[in-house]
């Protein structure tokens, strides 16, 4: 297992460097957001800096962030089943703010043939329950650091 | 330079680029900033300061809101601090704007610290010059009032407003930060709470202590007690109104000027600091390192150190 | 007591140091999935409690041993499924299946855009109408929900918080309808919003008038509906979002705390109300943890509400509650394994002295339960009922060396939690602070890491895994439901009589804004098919809405 916290201890961060910054929102109606939190959190004990949106976005919204906050990966996370109508909404108002480019992964109770669907819309992965943060770590690591 | 081109056009993708650009501070941060640089300058900025959990995302959402209803165009900057563990950050800032969202004549970014002093202060500023010169006529800037960085970025602005909540003991949080003295505007949030007028009411009586603060040209400047509850919105058009008020004080009594010369002399001494040191580490940096080694063995004091290496570095 | 710390010195010195000098244990130390440590072995010495002060008889305070002093011995629990999908109608359908397949009770889910008081034509109830509960959005659909089902018969339990008062207005409006005197009507709406603000997000309102709307309902049930429980403190959802057991206790008994001090701030007295206030807790994996919980939950309750509320009658200390196995323990990964999971979490819940339970289904991390998932998980409940015996004994753990150390433990750590958040000004003022749900928010992060560290076992998840996948056949909606939906309560409003609805909601927003109970005027509202949405947004004008307060 990867140590989820990285050790160097209050040595001093270097200024001049770029961290990955990773968009976290919770679209749709849905109010469970243990997930996004232990995500975000994961992924800021790896180093990455995490803009937290909250809950209750709108696809308009989320793109919005990711184009100011110039984000390397987007994040959902939905729980409610509402996936298959908010997912593609979000993919297409990032396209429209020209940010096609920018990796979408989705968190959360996807059922099999749905995930796949999604993928071939356009997501670059889908995590279920019980996936290791290790695992969202790494992945998010190798498409963002793919950015150019 | 088309990235500079696009940001003063106004180009959002651009502005954000430009952002990520001069936080990392690369080489060519540099020429960004040389680009934009003669057309910022233009806009008022205000640094809203105070202690973690005192309502200051909520209060720069409502006083963004209130400056575009007036119709004028809002760029936010929110600082967190970057854990000092994995050099990773939380933003959260967002989540208390979301009545900014949908409005292009809003752009909001968060920014964490880094955990570098003088970088941050850096990085800040030049995202606030990206802004101002993509024309963003007012831009907020906020900080956690909790540290040296902190205050190193409120002297940035034009306007300091600190932000204050009644009901945390006797304590003025303001006061202890060390803010006081920055603060051109004073607000007491959650003014619906138990002890915000005394809040007030002390804060006030130490503005009352402190010296006056006269400008060249002889006009003062007192800074008011505002009450707010942010959530609400209200107190917001005043704070919104002392803002402007600050901004004419500067203008008419010559203290805008003075402020200014002062600012760019720090960022210059900053920059020509900083030069020195990537110079001085690009031709002694071995060097520095073995005599890092000498003085943790107590084989030399870091005085004598440093002036020998200055001296072997010397072209 | 025969039997004290000197035995048990004497037994570690030889008995047990040989033991261990040949066969060290599995791990240096263990504790609960809460992090409380637990000793190799419990004696008289951790876990005999006083009997009369700490224990006491069924049916008498501190009621740990159980508030009926028969238990399941006169009645077993209310089996009681959580169900609603789709549309009202075929939700109508499952309830009758239930019923017929032996379920006591009704549980009603409703989906998001009904719990947030959107109509179903709301632009953000796009792609949430019908998912995780039934749509309504007016009386009519309620009249179609419980249509053929006589609600002076059953007892009707409802997840509804920040629009509790209209949904409850709608289910007296439908038994008026159905010729049954409201006062007769038994069950429970869940109304409790604070635990929305830390665990679960599904707040409307801030939380002033969000609590003045609580006491207005309490007050209201009080007179009209005197066996409906106006209000389910529920501690399941804090669990769910990450908390221990510690802290589950903890936070939903400060969260009452709160509402009985606003109840009585209204003037209410608290032996009048307490009736009607019921909570509702988790039954998560660590079998003897949970049971202890429950039990300390009880004895907790019942001193706070004699000790701080002066409670004159001992039965207001009756902490009375529903259980629901905990969601979050079911795996994606080998979904047959959460059947075992459901059954041992059941049976904490019924040794713990539950009166309701809902036992999950075994396929719900993967989507919607199937009707015949949901089916297996009411068997689970009938087999522990009328098989395993547990239901013959009142407290067949109570004495029980370990599970009396455990329910101490709990409860002192719980008052310590209390004492913290009376210190910061109670829970109200926690939650506003960010306390409670950083908190939660720790516990959740560090089970994440042992799981992920190995450090706890998830079986079929970090250990023994296997690669064959085998995913039972799920439940799929009908993409076409929201659309028939939409258009139905579009069709109701272009029905209504336009200045009648507009009467109605001006009545309702002279109310809001005065300080009269709310209950008649959203009651005519409801009987005039006022939508949800319509009376929910003429509040939102007047109270605003409540903005997410705290993040990590």
């Amino acid at each position: 297992m990867l140590p989820l916290v990285a050790t160097q201890a209050l040595e001093v961060i270097p200024a001049m460097t770029n961290r990955i910054r990773v968009l976290i929102a919770k679209p749709g109606l849905d109010g469970h957001d243990r997930g996004a939190k232990v995500i975000a959190r994961a992924l800021r004990d790896a180093g990455m800096e995490v803009i937290y949106t909250g809950l209750r976005q709108t696809p308009e919204m989320i793109a919005e962030a990711a184009l100011q906050e110039d984000a390397d990966l987007v994040g959902l996370s939905i729980l409610s089943g509402a996936h298959m109508t908010l997912v593609p909404r979000v993919l297409q108002q990032m396209r429209q703010q020209g940010l096609a480019e920018i990796p979408l992964v989705v968190g959360g109770i996807i059922p099999p043939d749905d995930a796949v669907a999604l993928k071939a819309l356009g997501v670059a992965e889908v995590f279920g329950p019980g996936t290791p943060t290790t695992e969202v770590i790494a992945f998010v690591q190798r498409a963002a650091g793919a950015r150019p | 330079m088309e990235l500079a081109e696009l940001i003063i056009a106004g180009d959002r993708r651009a502005i954000a680029r430009g952002i990520s650009l001069v936080e990392s501070q690369a080489p060519a941060a540099r020429e960004l900033v040389a680009a934009l640089y003669p057309h910022a300058g233009r806009a008022h900025i205000v640094g809203i300061t105070g202690a973690p959990g005192v309502g200051k995302s909520t209060l720069v959402n409502a006083l963004a809101l209130d400056y575009r209803r007036r119709g004028a165009r809002v760029g936010i900057v929110a600082v967190d601090p970057s854990s000092p563990f994995s050099g990773g950050a939380i933003l959260g800032d967002r989540i208390r704007m979301r009545d900014l969202a949908g409005d292009p004549g809003v752009f909001v970014r968060s920014m964490a610290s880094r955990g570098n002093l003088g970088g941050l202060a850096r990085a800040t500023v030049d995202a606030v010059t990206v802004l101002d010169a993509a024309g963003f006529e007012t831009i907020l800037v906020e900080t956690v009032g909790a540290g040296q960085a902190e205050v190193e970025i409120a002297q940035a602005a034009h306007t300091v407003a600190v932000v204050q909540v009644p009901g945390m003991g006797d304590d003025i949080q303001a006061i202890k930060a060390g803010l006081l003295e920055i603060a051109d505007v004073l607000v007491v949030n959650k003014g619906d709470q138990d002890g915000a007028d005394q809040a007030v009411a002390v804060l006030e009586a130490m503005l009352s202590l402190a010296p006056p603060r006269v400008g060249p040209s002889g006009d003062a400047w007192t800074p008011p007690v505002l009450k707010a509850i942010a959530t609400q919105g209200a107190g917001i058009a005043p704070l919104a109104q002392a803002i402007a008020e600050h901004a004419a004080y500067l203008e008419r009594s010559g203290q805008g000027q003075q402020n200014d010369q002062a600012r760019a002399a720090r960022e210059l001494h900053q920059a020509v600091r900083e030069a020195l040191w990537e110079r001085f580490l690009a031709q002694a940096g071995s060097e520095l390192a073995a005599a890092v080694q000498r003085v943790r063995d107590r084989q030399i004091d870091p005085y004598t150190a440093a002036e020998q290496l200055l001296r072997d570095a010397e072209p | 007591m025969a039997e004290t710390a000197e035995g048990k010195a004497r037994w570690e010195a030889t008995t047990l140091k040989k033991a261990l000098d040949r066969y060290p244990e599995r791990q240096g130390a263990f504790e609960t999935t809460s992090g409380i440590p637990v000793e190799r072995l419990y004696t008289p010495a951790e876990g005999a409690p006083d009997y009369a002060d700490g224990l006491g008889y069924p049916g008498e305070p501190p009621y740990t041993r159980g508030i009926q002093p028969t238990m399941y011995r006169g009645r077993l629990w209310t089996m009681r499924q959580y169900a609603g999908y789709a549309t009202a109608q075929e939700s109508n359908q499952r309830y009758k299946y239930l019923l017929e397949q032996g379920q006591t009770g009704l549980s009603v889910a409703f989906d998001l855009p009904t719990q947030l008081g959107y109509d179903a034509d709301h632009p953000l109830a796009e792609g949430e109408v019908g998912k995780v509960g039934v749509s309504i959005s007016s009386l009519e659909d309620m009249e179609t929900l419980f249509a053929g089902i006589p609600l002076e018969r059953v007892s009707t339990s409802m997840t509804i918080n920040a629009p509790a008062a209209v949904l409850l207005a709608m289910y007296v409006a439908v038994a008026r309808k159905q010729g049954t005197d409201p006062a007769k009507l038994r069950g429970t709406i869940q109304n409790d919003v604070l635990k929305e603000y830390v665990a679960r997000g599904t707040y409307i309102y801030p939380p002033q008038p969000s609590m003045r709307l609580i006491t207005d309902i309490l007050t209201y049930c009080k007179d009209h509906l005197p066996h409906w429980n106006a209000i389910s403190i529920s501690g399941y959802h804090i669990r769910e979002a990450g908390a221990t057991a510690v802290q589950e206790v903890a936070f939903t008994l400060a969260n009452a705390i709160a509402y009985v001090q606003a109840a009585m701030g209204a003037g209410l007295d608290v032996d009048e109300f307490s009736g009607q206030l019921s909570f509702f807790f988790s039954a998560h994996n660590n079998l003897l943890e949970e049971v202890a919980k429950f039990r300390a939950a009880r004895r907790l309750w019942s001193r706070l509400v004699s000790q701080r509320f002066h409670a004159r009658d001992p039965r207001s200390g009756q902490l009375r509650f529903h259980t629901q196995t905990a969601g979050s323990t079911l795996t994606a990964q080998q979904p047959y394994n959460n059947v075992v999971r459901v059954a041992l979490q059941a049976l904490g819940a019924v040794l713990g002295g539950t009166q309701s339970l809902h036992t999950n289904s075994l396929d719900e991390a993967l989507a919607l339960p199937s009707e015949e998932a949901v089916r297996l998980a009411l068997r689970t409940q009938q087999i522990i009922a009328h098989e395993s015996g547990v239901a013959e004994i009142v407290d067949p753990l109570g004495g029980s060396y370990a599970v009396e150390a455990l329910t101490d433990e709990i409860e002192r750590r719980a008052v310590g939690y209390l004492d913290q958040i009376d210190e910061l000004g109670g829970a109200l003022r926690a939650i506003e602070l960010g306390y409670i749900q950083r908190e939660i928010q720790e516990s959740a992060y560090r089970y994440q890491r042992e799981v992920e560290t190995g450090a706890r076992t998830v079986v079929g998840v970090n250990e023994f895994a296997s690669e064959e996948s085998q995913a039972p056949a799920t439940l799929r909606l009908d993409p076409q439901l929201q659309q028939a939906q939409t258009e139905r309560v579009r069709a109701l409003k272009a029905r209504r009589d336009a200045a009648e609805v507009a009467q109605s909601l001006s009545r309702l927003e002279a109310a809001a804004r005065g300080s009269e109970n709310l209950m008649p005027a959203i009651l005519a509202c409801v009987e005039g098919y006022v939508t949800l949405g319509e009376i929910c947004d003429r509040l939102r004008l007047v109270f605003g809405e409540h903005k997410e307060a705290y993040a990590l």
